[in-house]
């Protein structure tokens, strides 16, 4: 039971990433690395926005390789424009359920109580542009509970928020994905984003995914491409 | 994907709306060598004029643009607005217009008979370039006005600090804007030029004021000479298609909203000779420009309340036109946003005259059913054809940018097909779908080109009620059609543009 990824190379915009690790269902890994080194490369790797040259990507020993973005059981938040800001927070929510028109009366009552779970009752019909910084993170993150998919990865989603709210957040990620038991992947350029979150942490250098290392020991004694780096 | 579907579908239906016509048309068509000395005149006095209105337009035009660059002042903003509308403005009111201005019995002739000159005669050349410049100044000078906006301003602070005199600044700053602006509006306003109809049937005519738009339209009513009218159609889609094929290679595709947003002025020190030139061609084109719509107001506002009936059954007719052909319009428009084939193939609509279409569809129907019981049916079709350019070109770079923001968002949310369009891009899309509706709508409601070709009875549209009525010398009662005709283009440009900024979410 684990995401894994065998002898896979992506390659984008004229560069080659591989990557060739497996990481535990139900695990949170932190992804860190120098900028441009091909973090956000993995993530559309895995979500499925871009074609692996070769290699497979494979969930719980299911070959994910030729499934649409929409079929995996992938859920992403990216570091912006993961709400439509012509919607409502309930209409942004309710997306993850159904296309329709119309919710039903049972699926309206999932979106108001996973809004009431974020700590957002009662706020379905506010628009987005009512909603403070925190508020439209814990919509994106409701809406990810919602689509109930087992794997989660986050881009940074959180990089525009303050330092305490970004704890906030994250501590919140943290005990969602322990509640469900969702596998957790997260790009942050933050070490004490990275100790607070997970374990384990994966290293994107070189044109190469390596670990997962521990984060404490990677952290202590960083390699070269790193340190510089941090 | 089913939208990928509907996407090629549309853009084959515009396509063969556009080839089955043409082939009619060539089919029809007897050789170059049917064509007579008249046709050939025709021919050269289209481009003749054609040259002259774009040259007459850029030459007023750079002053101008030049000059609202510059200049800060009251109404600017307003001003600036205004040089939007003669594009939405239907042709038949504004040569109503001019005609109350410097016609015969015009404003200008009535004041210089007053002082004992002669007055003006307004039919011919220079009254088909005076009504071309009308409408083709303001977007001379928008898009002159857009070049100078994108130079970045401290080009301008620079120059400044370096106290460039006039000439040097001419040459340094200003010289390679105009380089860059000028040859793109006169290709412009010159393709506009060349399938001038409603203006050369109302001001020109003659041997010496005929266009090849205006010779297709002779051939058809007055000869009866179907295989003439198509012979003259293929010169003409000839010479229309290789000048717009020309303009897209060198300039892109025209937008109908260039210059109008994104106004800002850069307060460059000017000496007080200047702000005197600056100021009296500011007020000489919002006269030229204002004179003529004011015209109309004044003169129709009393006559609307004895409008006869025909007029207001025409007006029926044409706001149902209007109506459809936007609707057909925009469902063309959306599918052919989304690619890029598409997008060259809404273009059609702009390297291609409605008379020659309008004379390809009369072949077409000619053996199954009786053409002037479909020019309501014909002029619908052919306005939204004409009109498909510029909605393509303000709803093409919008779905682009949505898709940058949104599509990975979208897919990972399976938010395919229908759904798609439902929760994405048609709301996100409000804006340009309500402007491009507008100016469809504006754009058919005014429009006095096939209709006239198919004219019947018993079928007339609003404009061509009202040529009848000017025709007639009914002048009173054109006026006040002019006036009725004025209101509803431009307030269904209003309701739909509105519509479209209604709502919309950040």
């Amino acid at each position: 039971m684990a995401l894994v990824l065998k002898q896979v190379k992506l390659s984008k915009g004229g560069f080659l990433l591989s990557a060739d690790f497996e990481l535990k269902t139900g695990s949170l890994t932190s992804v860190m690395g120098p900028s441009g080194a091909g973090k956000s490369t993995l993530f559309d790797g895995l979500a499925g926005f871009i074609a692996p040259d070769q290699g497979t990507v494979e969930f719980d020993g299911v070959v994910l390789n030729a499934h649409e973005p929409g079929r995996r059981p992938i859920a992403i938040l990216f570091q912006d424009n993961n709400l439509f800001p012509h919607l409502t927070a309930g209409q942004n929510i309710g997306l993850a359920l159904s296309h329709k028109r119309r919710l039903t009366p049972a699926q309206m009552m999932q979106v108001d109580s996973v809004l009431a779970r974020l700590g957002l009752e009662g706020m379905a019909e506010r628009s987005l542009s009512q909603l403070s910084g925190g508020q439209l993170s814990r919509v994106a993150l409701a809406r990810m509970l919602l689509l109930d998919r087992p794997v989660w990865l986050l881009d940074e989603p959180f990089a525009a928020l303050g330092p305490s709210l970004k704890r906030d957040m994250l501590a919140l990620v943290k005990d969602m994905a322990a509640e469900v038991g969702a596998t957790v992947l997260m790009i942050t350029h933050d070490p004490s984003d990275a100790l607070g979150l997970s374990d384990e942490t994966i290293l994107v250098a070189d044109d190469h995914v390596s670990g997962p290392f521990s984060t404490k020991d990677l952290l202590a004694d960083p390699p070269e491409a790193l340190r510089q780096y941090l | 994907m089913a939208s990928r579907a509907v996407s090629i579908t549309s853009a084959g239906l515009v396509t063969a709306l556009v080839a089955i016509p043409l082939f009619a048309v060539f089919s029809r068509a007897g050789g170059v060598a049917s064509l007579g000395a008249g046709d050939w005149s025709a021919l050269r006095f289209t481009v003749w004029q054609a040259s002259l209105s774009a040259l007459l337009s850029c030459a007023f035009a750079i002053p101008a643009a030049r000059a609202l660059h510059r200049q800060r002042f009251w109404g600017r903003e307003a001003l600036v607005t205004v040089l939007g509308a003669p594009f939405i403005l239907p042709v038949i009111v504004a040569i109503l217009g001019l005609l109350a201005v410097f016609g015969r019995e015009g404003l200008l002739s009535q004041a210089l008979m007053f002082v004992g000159l002669p007055r003006i005669h307004i039919y011919g050349l220079h009254g088909i370039l005076l009504a071309h410049v009308f409408f083709n100044l303001p977007l001379a000078i928008r898009l002159i006005l857009q070049g100078w906006q994108d130079v970045p301003s401290e080009r301008f602070r620079l120059a400044a600090q370096l106290g460039l005199g006039p000439l040097a600044m001419l040459r340094v700053v200003e010289w390679p804007v105009l380089k860059k602006s000028v040859p793109g509006a006169f290709l412009v306003i010159f393709v506009v030029c060349l399938s001038s109809f409603a203006v050369a049937l109302t001001l020109g005519g003659g041997p010496k004021a005929t266009t090849v738009e205006l010779a297709i339209y002779q051939a058809f009513r007055f000869d009866f000479d179907i295989g003439k009218a198509a012979t003259l159609a293929v010169l003409q889609l000839v010479f229309v298609g290789v000048a717009a094929a020309v303009l897209l290679r060198l300039v892109g595709a025209p937008r109908a909203d260039v210059g109008l947003g994104r106004d800002q002025v850069f307060l460059r020190k000017s000496s007080r000779i200047t702000t005197a030139l600056d100021a009296g061609m500011i007020a000489l084109v919002a006269v030229f420009l204002m004179g003529p719509i004011l015209a109309i107001v004044w003169s129709g506002v009393f006559e609307l309340t004895n409008l006869p009936a025909s007029v207001f059954r025409a007006a029926g007719h044409s706001l149902t036109v209007a109506l459809v052909s936007t609707g057909l319009c925009i469902a063309f428009a959306l599918p052919l946003a989304t690619f890029r084939a598409g997008q060259m193939v809404s273009l059609f609509g702009f390297a291609l005259s409605p008379l020659v279409l309008g004379t390809g569809l009369f072949l077409l129907i000619q053996p199954y059913a009786n053409p002037f019981e479909l020019a309501l049916v014909v002029t619908c079709v052919t306005n939204a054809l004409m009109a498909l350019p510029f909605a393509v070109r303000a709803i093409g770079p919008a779905f682009s940018q949505i898709n940058a923001d949104y599509a990975r968002t979208a897919d990972m949310l399976s938010l395919l097909g229908g759904a798609r369009w439902r929760w994405l891009y048609l709301p996100r899309l409000r804006r340009p779908i309500g402007f491009s509706a507008g100016l469809a709508a504006a754009l058919s409601m005014g429009d006095l080109g096939v209709i006239v070709l198919f004219a019947d009875p018993d079928r007339a549209t609003l404009p061509l009620q009202m040529y009848r009525l000017m025709s007639a010398y009914q002048m009173d009662a054109a006026s006040g059609a002019a006036l009725l005709l004025l209101v509803l283009s431009l307030g269904l440009f209003w309701i739909f543009d509105r519509g479209g900024r209604r709502g919309v979410g950040s």
